[in-house]
């Protein structure tokens, strides 16, 4: 095993060697957000921009809606997330005059990200996307993907910074994970519903002011696209801004 | 019989300073039906009549979009006119891409320009056989222009390229003034309608089957109108057939068609010049 | 080892006889006059500190000092890094001072090609556009693994004659916001510029004179601390006049009272 001496100051050893050369990325923090309902679909995101133990900005949008009433986002290195969202965009251009201006839809939108990720398998984008919109039957869907383009549909998913502290509780407040009928002695799982629009806001607004309390890059501003068979609408929320 | 010497290839002036070989392609803009383009302060119109081959056929796209600002207008070889919009898309793009703005009408029409004077200088090509009407608002305001394969572009107030365009032309011509004050979107699309009405010859008349109307313009993306959208204009026209200019001068203004067809009478004559006689 | 420059690091030929390029494979084996590897940018050079960039209620200030870096050597001591790009658009560069130079001569032709175009002679190049083209520069260059080392800050006017200012670095990573500052500035500057405009919406409440004042204290606590900056920089204002450039502006106000208190390698503990 190769051992490297860190520093001519300390006598403490590496196991691998120090890398010293360009480092082709970096970490923007934020964090994002996707809830399924019945006939809407909301993809929520924070605002601020950090690089390192620094804000960059308190307001830089993450969340776009890309056409055809579909919202994306590609959270982690902010340069490749506006790439991926880029060239998304200008591919949807193409398929409009290629396909007589027909709906893209969004599982063929979630297939073709998926090719765009995977394009780069040896020096992926390094982000993790969600999209979410209707289906083909008018109801709510997020998909979820990983940087090289495993990608699946949910009814919710965190990514970003803070994904690991929101998804627990989405699972519980969403997925109703671990929650059993009163009196049943923990036997009868609580059966499943769709949640209503109201209800998905306050969760989307709870599981952010909580990540903006513990997680040092998540804060500033809460931006919430909410698609529904009237079109994409944006709200806008202030976060703490410590 | 008579041949020509200097037609073989582009690049090969006559000795009167010609290129047969780009003239020729004007002569193939010509062949294609007419399209008419007309453009107030605010707004940019263009109409095409649209050619079947057959009954059982379909009719022949005369209106292309290149971007939500932007569109143009074909005569001549569609197949050419694909390549040349296809172009225009991926500048239009790219623009977007690179510079985050709309293309500007002005670069677009100069980069297909350069894109055809280049075929027009280059042994074994062959210049562009199709003209183009540009369409596009934006943030210099509305402009039409006209493309040819020559590789020249000119802006006009109000255009006309394919078969019999100089009628059209006659009535742009006619009502300009008209037609650059034009309060409504309605009003210049009837003025092109008219325009393309003239250019109509004596069994045909317009439709909704056989017109195209596109417009682009201050808050208005650039959108084509074909079948029954098209109907709301036509009922807005005096007459759908040419037949008020075509009285008992009829002969005579067909005959007036032909030689513009065929280029001026000068030109001919040059033409004779450049041929040689031979053996066949 | 063989020592010609060309060479370097192969065995000697003198030694271990001529070096045999079917070892390891290497199938494209340059010519003998350029079969010095290629490499990429590691590091930075000659380099320049930081940018700093305010906006306020009708426009931009900007300000940068003029030296380059050789290391810990003040190398050269009259470098503009504030250029101006089109009639209304200002770029500020720090970072690689060669890597600034090429983004000087890639911005140059850009302005020559836009005015073959521009055929209506309306500057419709602006700052939202050379941030955009410039932040595509920086990101494919990085995707090619041979990055342009710079930070860089566009500030100008949006379509609607709103101040902009934004921020792109070697990476391709871009943002916006009414205070700006590359390198040691994003430490040092951007506090002290931030009590001036807490929010991003405040800057409409900033008068000129304010914007001035808190970038040449923000110059002033960077030559204080920042070893690498110079004593002597460019201050640019941005509004509807036009782009004025205050050349040889020199850090003012400075008190070096506390500096006969310091002994050894820090003030003497009391």
């Amino acid at each position: 095993m190769n051992t490297t001496i860190a520093s001519e100051y300390s006598a403490e050893t590496h196991a691998t060697p120090i890398e010293h050369r360009f480092n082709p990325y970096s970490d923007n923090g934020g964090t994002v957000l996707g809830i399924a309902g019945k006939d809407f679909a909301v993809l929520a995101g924070d605002t601020r921009h950090v690089e390192g133990y620094s804000i960059n900005s308190r307001y830089e949008p993450k969340i776009f809606n890309v056409g055809d009433d579909i919202v994306m986002t590609a959270n982690g290195f902010a340069a490749d997330g506006k790439a991926l969202i880029n060239s998304f965009k200008t591919q949807l251009k193409w398929y409009k005059f290629d396909h007589n201006d027909k709906r893209f839809s969004i599982q063929s939108a979630a297939r073709y990200i998926r090719h765009l990720l995977y394009g780069k398998r040896f020096f992926p984008y390094y982000v993790s996307t969600l999209i979410a919109g209707l289906d083909d039957e008018g109801k709510g869907c997020v998909y979820s993907f990983d940087p090289v383009g495993s990608y699946e549909r949910e009814q919710c998913r965190a990514g970003g910074s803070a994904s690991s502290l929101i998804m627990p509780f989405l699972d519980n407040q969403v997925n109703f994970k671990n929650q059993y009928e009163p009196d049943s002695d923990g036997k009868v799982k609580k059966p499943l519903r769709y949640l209503e629009l109201d209800e998905v806001l306050e969760l989307v607004k709870d599981a952010f002011s909580s990540a903006t309390e513990r997680h040092i890059q998540v804060g500033d501003g809460l931006e919430i696209h909410i698609v529904t068979k009237e079109g994409v609408r944006v709200e806008y929320f202030p976060l703490k801004r410590d | 019989m008579f041949r020509n010497n200097y037609d073989n290839d582009s690049v090969t002036y006559s000795p009167t300073g010609r290129l047969f070989q780009v003239e020729y392609a004007l002569e193939a803009i010509k062949q294609g039906s007419a399209a008419v383009g007309v453009a107030s302060k605010t707004h940019v119109v263009l109409v095409g009549l649209k050619r079947n081959a057959e009954e059982l056929g379909s009719y022949q796209k005369k209106l292309i979009k290149i971007d939500n600002h932007m569109g143009v207008a074909l005569a001549g070889l569609a197949p050419d006119a694909r390549v040349l919009t296809n172009f225009l898309r991926k500048q239009a793009m790219n623009s977007k891409l690179v510079f985050n703005r709309p293309l500007s009408t002005s670069s677009a029409v100069l980069s297909i320009a350069d894109k055809a004077q280049e075929n027009t200088q280059s042994y074994g090509s062959r210049p562009y056989g199709v003209g183009l009407l540009v369409s596009g608002y934006d943030e210099t305001g509305s402009h039409l222009y006209e493309f040819q394969p020559s590789g020249s572009v000119l802006e006009y107030y109000g255009a006309s390229i394919g078969a019999r365009s100089q009628a059209a032309r006659t009535y742009l011509e006619k009502n300009l003034e008209k037609i650059r004050e034009s309060a409504s979107m309605e009003e210049l699309i009837v003025h092109g309608l008219n325009a393309l009405r003239d250019t109509l010859s004596q069994d045909v008349e317009l439709t909704f089957k056989n017109t195209s109307v596109s417009v682009v313009g201050k808050d208005t993306n650039f959108t084509v109108y074909e079948d029954e959208d098209v109907q709301q204009w036509l009922d807005k026209l005096d007459s759908v057939t040419n037949s008020s200019n075509r009285n008992d001068e009829d002969e005579e203004e067909d005959a007036g068609a032909a030689a513009e067809a065929e280029g001026n009478d000068a030109g001919n004559q040059d033409t004779t010049e450049d041929r040689m006689e031979t053996d066949e | 080892m063989n020592h010609d420059p060309y060479q370097w690091g192969r065995p000697s030929d003198q030694t271990y006889g001529q070096y045999n390029h079917a070892i390891a494979n290497a199938k494209n084996a340059p010519a003998e006059h350029d079969s010095f590897p290629k490499m990429n940018t590691q590091n930075p050079i000659i380099t320049s500190t930081s940018v700093l960039g305010i906006k306020y209620k009708d426009g931009i200030v900007m300000a940068a000092d003029n030296l380059g870096s050789y290391g810990s050597l003040l190398r050269f001591n009259n470098i503009e890094r504030l250029i101006k790009v089109g009639k209304e658009t200002v770029v500020g560069v720090s970072g690689d001072i060669s890597d600034f130079q090429q983004l000087q001569r890639i911005l140059d032709e850009l302005e020559t090609e836009q005015e073959v175009y521009d055929n209506f002679g309306d500057n419709n190049l602006r700052a939202p556009h050379v941030h955009e083209f410039l932040s595509r520069v920086l990101y494919n260059r990085r995707s090619k693994m041979n990055p342009l080392w710079n930070s860089v800050i566009v500030a100008g006017f949006n379509d609607d004659r709103s101040p902009f200012l934004k921020y792109i670095d070697m990476l391709g990573v871009t943002y916006g916001a009414s205070t700006l500052a590359t390198g040691f500035g994003s430490y040092l500057a951007v506090p002290l510029l931030r009590k001036v405009i807490p929010e991003d919406k405040d800057y409409v409440n900033v008068s000129e004179e304010e914007a001035k004042k808190v970038i040449m204290d923000s110059m002033r606590v960077l030559f204080y601390r920042d070893a690498r900056s110079a004593e002597t920089f460019t201050l640019v204002t941005l509004n509807s006049e036009g782009v004025k450039y205050d050349k040889q502006v020199q850090v003012s106000n400075q008190s070096w009272e506390f500096a006969k208190d310091i002994t050894g390698y820090g003030s003497k503990q009391l």
